[in-house]
């Protein structure tokens, strides 16, 4: 390691040229996605537990075909090949909370700030280029987790295809809910700055009210219950819309509704608080 | 340029900066100096717009940073060399911070030739030292070609040729009529490259003056003097109120008086001297000895010396 020249070179743009601008700080958030190996790799476990692990529980289940009417009329195919969709769901979730807590356990946010001292744009920047990466790998990976799945049932014809009502919805469904949960990741990462806390609240959001609503009267957790964010967010990857739920695009709108104030609040907190 | 005026933070009943009220002028290094924890890390993340002043305001080139439109023109900083992702290489890093302002692909190049890190840039980050880490820090400071560069300790894990090589690099880009704000807390790396000094502790201004004057109010000269017969030489120095001290080793320490002056009173009066010697107190003692006291500094002051 030599030292060259101690001088900057001359000036090789100007001021003007070098304005901070949204669709600049989108193309260096997706130059720091791209860049980190750790990222890659979470992304490929992600897809590999969508098709892997559909693809194990469609062979269990063809070994056990429904064995009654009831069970067989009961019976999901599709919801059996995208199972991996719900594990899935948590590791593109941590891996939203990662891209930004990490920066703050690196104080590489000082820097992203520093560069971009109106701060919003790197938090836009990061949602838009996780959200779509997201989408653009796991909509294959649910694709291919589907039609896997759906051969491996048609041993037993117990497949469906996607042209039957509601499949495609749910198939599209699902990978929309997997890039929507790694924005929730990436909010809570936001807001708490810290990848235990927001990663303890990514399961508290998930998964925790459900539990509280257990507590409550039936009349009021039945009511209360389609609204919460896990079973708003789940009601779009169903073939079949559970009573219990609120319709498919209405649930998942719920859903976004809860990122989008998630993403607010992050936001506020950003602009306001020291880094 | 930057400017302070009453930048003040508070983090929960602790004054961590206190009313300080500077200016940083462009075309030479200013050393920002004090001992740990005296503030100076705050103050920059103030400048650089990272933590909110509880009260005062400060603004770099005229406006507070973050309303620049062009951050990484107006202001390069170096502020931790360990705020990178261990898991990116050093030239994505900077790749990434080029590409928030549209700065060139060949200029990251340029900025890693410059700094030395060369082939290193391709491998991870985490992987390098600590004076890899600065290099690379720098390297990031110098991206935009900012009018004003803000450097915390940059000579920290830095060895011998890397020091010589950022002494050289400040004082190039103050030549090239850049703010240079260097912070440090060893007096002795300061006095060899900055041409203004701020000094802080606890939070406050205890000095903000030039280089020169600082050596020359703050480090009083001593003359050590041994003789065959040290008390008659005692005697006489005080009939002419001149300030002696005696030193455990058989000598005496004479303050005010240059050593032809010495020489000169003692030769008249027929006493033998066995030794005759300038003592510069050095910088360092006389920047401890100021900032030691710093609570004691209610206002801010205009000069360096101590007493």
């Amino acid at each position: 390691m030599t030292a060259t020249r101690p001088t900057a070179p001359a000036r090789p743009t100007g001021p003007a040229a070098q304005r901070v601008t949204q669709a600049r700080v989108v193309r260096s958030e997706w130059t720091k996605l791209r860049t980190l190996p750790s990222t890659a790799w979470s992304l490929l476990a992600a897809v590999a537990l969508i098709v892997g692990f559909g693809a194990l529980y469609c062979l269990v289940r063809v070994t056990r075909p429904p064995s009654d009417p009831a069970a067989a009329a009961a019976f999901d195919p599709t919801a059996v090949s995208l199972s991996g969709v719900q594990v899935a769901q948590l590791a593109v979730g941590i891996l939203g909370v990662l891209l930004v807590a990490g920066e703050y356990a690196t104080g590489t946010i000082r820097v992203s700030l520093t560069a971009v001292p109106r701060r919003l744009p790197v938090l836009w920047g990061k949602a838009v280029v996780f959200g779509l990466t997201a989408l653009v790998l796991c909509l294959p990976a649910v694709l291919a987790a589907f039609l896997v799945g759906q051969s491996i049932l048609s041993a037993e014809q117990l497949d469906s295809r996607l042209s039957d009502p509601g499949v495609a919805r749910a198939v599209l469904g699902s990978a929309l809910l997997l890039s929507a949960g790694g924005l929730l990741g990436l909010a809570l990462g936001a807001l708490l700055r810290s990848t235990a806390w927001a990663v303890a609240g990514l399961f508290g959001v998930l998964f925790g009210p459900q539990l509280l609503t257990g507590l409550l009267p039936a009349t009021w957790s039945d009511r209360i219950y389609p609204y919460l964010p896990g079973p708003a967010g789940v009601a779009v990857t169903a073939v079949r819309p559970d009573p219990a739920t609120l319709a498919p695009w209405n649930g998942f709108a719920v859903f976004c509704l809860y990122i989008a104030v998630g993403l607010a609040v992050a936001a506020w907190q950003l602009r306001r608080r020291d880094v | 340029m930057i400017e302070a005026r009453g930048l003040t933070k508070r983090y929960g009943d602790k004054l961590a900066v206190d009313g300080l009220t500077f200016t940083v002028q462009p075309g030479m290094v200013t050393g920002f100096l004090g001992p740990n924890g005296a503030g100076k890390s705050t103050t920059m993340r103030m400048i650089l717009g990272l933590d909110a002043p509880t009260s005062g305001s400060v603004t770099v080139n005229g406006r507070p940073y973050r309303e620049h439109a062009a951050p990484l023109h107006e202001a390069g900083a170096l502020l931790d060399a360990r705020s990178v992702h261990p898991g990116r290489s050093a030239y994505h890093h900077l790749l990434a911070l080029a590409q928030t302002c549209g700065v060139r692909r060949s200029r990251v190049d340029e900025v890693v030739e410059a700094v030395g890190l060369g082939g290193a840039a391709r491998r991870r980050a985490g992987a390098f030292s600590l004076g890899m880490g600065q290099r690379l820090g720098i390297a990031a400071a110098l991206l935009g070609d900012p009018r004003t560069v803000i450097l915390d300790e940059p000579v920290n894990g830095l060895d011998t040729e890397g020091i010589r090589w950022i002494r050289s690099l400040l004082r190039e880009l103050a030549a090239e009529g850049r703010t240079v704000f260097v912070s440090s807390h060893l007096m002795s790396e300061m006095a060899l490259t900055a041409q203004h000094l701020i000094i802080i502790g606890k939070g406050r201004l205890i000095a903000d003056t030039g280089m020169d004057e600082f050596i020359a109010g703050a480090a009083p000269s001593l003359v050590r003097v041994r003789s065959t017969d040290l008390a008659a030489l005692e005697t006489l120095l005080r009939s002419r109120d001149v300030a002696v001290s005696g030193a455990d080793d058989g000598a005496l320490a004479v303050s005010g008086l240059s050593t032809d002056q010495v020489g000169r009173l003692a030769g008249a009066a027929g006493i033998t001297l066995l030794e005759l010697t300038a003592q510069q107190a050095s910088l360092e003692e006389a920047f401890i000895e100021l900032t030691r006291d710093a609570v004691e500094f209610r206002a801010p002051t205009t000069r360096g010396a101590s007493s």
